[in-house]
């Protein structure tokens, strides 16, 4: 009985899963409004504004979480929730792809000969291997 | 006694760099646990998202997506190419760099050149040098990698792909196989190939806000950010992993450098005693 009255709830975000289980009802902010899933809704597919997935359970108790914006996928028996990470706005989106266009220019044009620790100690190897060999010779002709 | 106390300052150095790389081996094993813990944690989204694209692109078969459909010629691909910051990790980045020009060079003699994306430190120390045009770069994620530091490359490879600059794309970084074995993978991201998902056979379709279009482009966006997402935390995972082994192999043949010096240090202790003793009974014997 308890299947029929209760949907599959899975709540993910790229960096891991929040939320897996079953539960009576779930309010999503969907992109034009509020929208309540109980179960054998019809299928749909929505964006998500920032907002709060309250999730209803069984036990009739209330679960809150906070998405930033993402996915809702309904199927008649579950529900999946695809939660962003991080605020996402247009406008932030095009300011992070120049960031990494500016960033690529920037250190090809640095070519000042910052040179890393890792190759100073690569230097570093090289001179006293050449030491050593200047040494031996010297013993040689000694 | 000559040489024993150089000898000794030897062991002494060998000792110190042997703690070191010790050090960096239980720090690049404790680091890769947890990073493999991350490569799980970001598994269930990439399974859900593949589902639901796949469940669209079956009930919606009318909207083709640019971002799905495989009809132009190839004349300039993109690579993005996924390396570490830090090296002391074996062959790891090497092997990618090497799978990123085989990449090219088979494009190449199609007639199809490359433009590159850099995550990673090392990979631009190591493509700044090529004459490739390196149009995105973005290094210094730290261990654990956000999703948030990775939209920007992502967004600008998928505007160039949009606009016609980039016909193919593609993902190459260390996959993590095993704690010994980490294999240089190249992926196809754009266009996105076919999925497969398992039932729903029967004519359905969804009711869509706001539409069809808006919601599987942003969704095939999100699916390309968690697949590079997925890439660099495997590339953590594979760049601990490799320098655990790296650190242990070194940590090994200081060890087997110390017995040697240990050995030749003895011997040179004891040979220097036995000359003052010869010394000794040679000056009783004199008097």
């Amino acid at each position: 009985m308890a299947e029929r009255h209760t949907i599959q709830v899975d709540i993910v975000s790229a960096e891991g899963e929040i939320f897996s289980g079953r539960a009576t009802m779930v309010v999503a902010p969907a992109s034009q409004g509020d929208i309540g899933v109980a179960p054998r809704h019809a299928p749909l597919l929505s964006t998500l504004k920032p907002g709060e997935v309250r999730v209803h359970l069984p036990d009739g108790t209330e679960q809150f979480f906070f998405v930033g914006g993402g996915a809702i996928e309904v199927q008649p028996n579950k529900v999946t929730v695809l939660a962003d990470t991080a605020l996402r706005a247009k406008d932030i989106d095009e300011a992070a792809a120049l960031a990494v266009k500016q960033r690529a220019e920037e250190a090809l044009k640095d070519r000042s000969g910052h040179i890393t620790q890792a190759e100073a100690l690569a230097e570093l190897a090289r001179a006293a291997a050449q030491l050593k060999i200047l040494a031996r010779l010297r013993k040689q002709r000694s | 006694m000559p040489g024993t106390k150089e000898i000794r300052a030897k062991i002494t150095s060998v000792k110190n760099t042997q703690k070191i790389t010790k050090a960096m081996q239980m720090v690049a094993t404790s680091k890769m646990r947890r990073a493999q813990e991350r490569m799980r944690a970001a598994r269930p989204y990439a399974e859900k998202i593949r589902n639901v694209i796949g469940h669209l692109t079956k009930a919606n078969p009318d909207y083709h997506s640019p971002y799905l459909s495989e009809h132009r010629a190839v004349r300039n691909i993109g690579i993005i190419v996924v390396s570490t910051d830090r090296g002391l990790a074996g062959a790891l980045n090497a092997n990618v760099f090497k799978q990123t020009l085989l990449l090219m060079r088979d494009w190449q003699a199609k007639d199809a050149g490359a433009k590159l994306c850099i995550i990673g430190a090392k990979g631009m120390a190591f493509f700044r040098r090529l004459n490739t045009p390196i149009v995105a770069h973005v290094d210094h994620l730290g261990d654990r990698p956000r999703v948030k530091d990775l939209i920007g490359t992502v967004k600008s490879m998928l505007d160039g792909y949009r606009d016609g600059e980039l016909d193919r794309l593609f993902l190459v970084n260390a996959q993590f196989v095993n704690t010994m074995t980490q294999r240089p993978s190249v992926e196809q991201l754009l266009p996105a190939l076919p999925i497969d998902t398992e039932g729903l056979q029967r004519h359905w379709d969804y009711l869509y806000e706001p539409d069809a279009s808006q919601i599987l482009d942003d969704l095939l966006m999100r699916y390309i950010e968690s697949q590079v997402y997925r890439a660099v935390v495997e590339s953590v995972a594979s760049e601990m992993a490799a320098r655990m082994v790296a650190m242990k192999s070194a940590s090994d043949n200081a060890g087997k450098l110390i017995n040697e010096m240990q050995l030749i240090y003895n011997k040179a202790r004891q040979a220097a005693i036995t000359k003052e003793l010869a010394e000794i009974v040679g000056g009783a014997a004199a008097v």
